[in-house]
């Protein structure tokens, strides 16, 4: 937000570009957009630009080769890339494993709904709207737990956030995968 | 699969794996909360998106020149790890502990550790601890007492802490000056796994002496 660049559904119809045809030109978009961001948040929680750089290299040739993994319906494309690389960066930078939880056996659907998946774009786009309205305090305090500047157990003091609609939006994606599959 | 648990993770925990500052130990208990759990998978991606928010918003700092291609080259290579779907129907252990293990449960390398009791302690970094946990039905996990967090996730049978019940799934999360004694219920053995950021202090006499040596 706050670039000029089209954000929302156009990136869930570039990585669905990368998922189906490997489109070059939709990865490069994504690359343009999302590369820097990523180097700039891993800069910001203390990596150095060297390594920043390696590692927002590897995040988004991750996302090329797990492009069919993305559900719109349950996250942003910079929600998604966001836990890519925060499972790169524990892996490259603080070498320690990450335990991932189990796939869900359904996995995403070929040809997830379109509204839905809109809907869940701009809800992460509202969200980040509310994060900016916080009070400073408490926005400073958020981002220094993304940031890893707080210990697990200091986290506690930056859990009041606004997560009711964005919750149920995901937990009916849930329910409605499983009651498609069952 | 997941209409029954009761006991849940709480925010700080969930946000804390979120954005990736949990102890590996304490990670692992989330993501088999979370394989067994769609309450808290709803919840953590919901802190997950926070992250994809602060992603959006954060400075950009730009990339080298040459980057894209140096990345299109990396993509040639191939995938880093093979992608492979983690999903088994009907195992006991859900796919992160597998992971850890080598196998579903009966891949597990139990020890004794007294009173019928056995362990398997897990390899994980070492600024938190990990095992799974074996209890005969009917007995008691020793007693214990807390220096730090420590976290019981109930995979088989079930057991109770005082008035409550932990069945499969199940998260007893207990804090420092808590004195608590879970029990298994009688029927098939309790499964747990447990993390600790403290090594737990038995306060059975001879539980106390075997410290050192079985790493309790």
């Amino acid at each position: 937000m706050g670039s000029a660049e089209p954000e929302g559904t156009d990136w869930v119809a570039a990585v669905a570009a990368v998922r189906d045809r490997r489109d070059a030109a939709a990865f490069a978009a994504l690359f343009r957009h999302f590369a820097p961001r990523i180097k700039g948040f891993l800069m910001k929680s203390g990596t150095a630009e060297t390594t920043a750089e390696e590692v927002a290299q590897e995040v988004m040739a991750t996302l090329w080769h797990k492009a069919h993994l993305f559900d719109p319906a349950r996250a942003s494309v910079a929600t998604w890339i966001f836990t890519i690389a925060r499972n790169r960066r524990i892996d490259a930078i603080r070498r320690a494993r990450r335990p991932e939880p189990e796939e869900l056996p359904w996995g995403p659907e070929a040809e997830p709904d379109q509204e839905e998946a809109l809907a869940m774009q701009q809800e992460t786009q509202r969200l980040g709207e509310a994060i900016a309205r916080l009070p400073e305090k408490q926005k400073d305090l958020i981002e220094r737990a993304y940031f890893g500047d707080l210990s697990h157990t200091e986290i506690a003091a930056a859990t009041g956030l606004p997560l009711g609609t964005i919750k149920s939006r995901i937990r009916l994606a849930l329910e409605r995968l499983r009651h498609q599959m069952g | 699969m997941t209409t029954t648990i009761r006991h849940h993770l709480n925010d700080a925990l969930l946000m804390a794996y979120a954005a990736g500052q949990l102890p590996e130990a304490f990670a692992l208990v989330v993501a088999s909360h979370v394989s067994l759990c769609d309450d808290c998978r709803a919840r953590l991606e919901s802190f997950e998106a926070v992250g994809g928010a602060l992603l959006e918003e954060t400075a950009t700092a730009p990339m080298g020149a040459g980057s894209l291609a140096a990345t299109m080259a990396l993509i040639g290579r191939g995938p880093k790890d093979p992608i492979v779907p983690r999903y088994r129907r009907g195992a006991v252990l859900p796919a992160p502990l597998r992971d850890y293990v080598g196998g579903d449960v009966d891949a597990v390398v139990w020890r004794p550790v007294g009173n019928g009791v056995r362990q398997a302690i897990l390899p994980t970094a070492r600024d938190a601890s990990a095992r799974l946990l074996h209890i005969p039905p009917g007995a008691a996990v020793p007693h214990h007492g807390h220096r730090g967090l420590e976290l019981t996730l109930v995979l088989q049978g079930a057991f109770r802490d005082g008035s409550e019940r932990f069945g499969r799934g199940d998260v007893d999360v207990a804090s420092e000056d808590v004195q608590h004694t879970p029990v298994a219920e009688t029927g098939e053995p309790c499964i747990c796994l447990a993390a600790t950021d403290a090594p737990l202090r038995f306060s059975g006499l001879l539980p106390r002496l075997a410290q050192p040596f079985f790493r309790i």
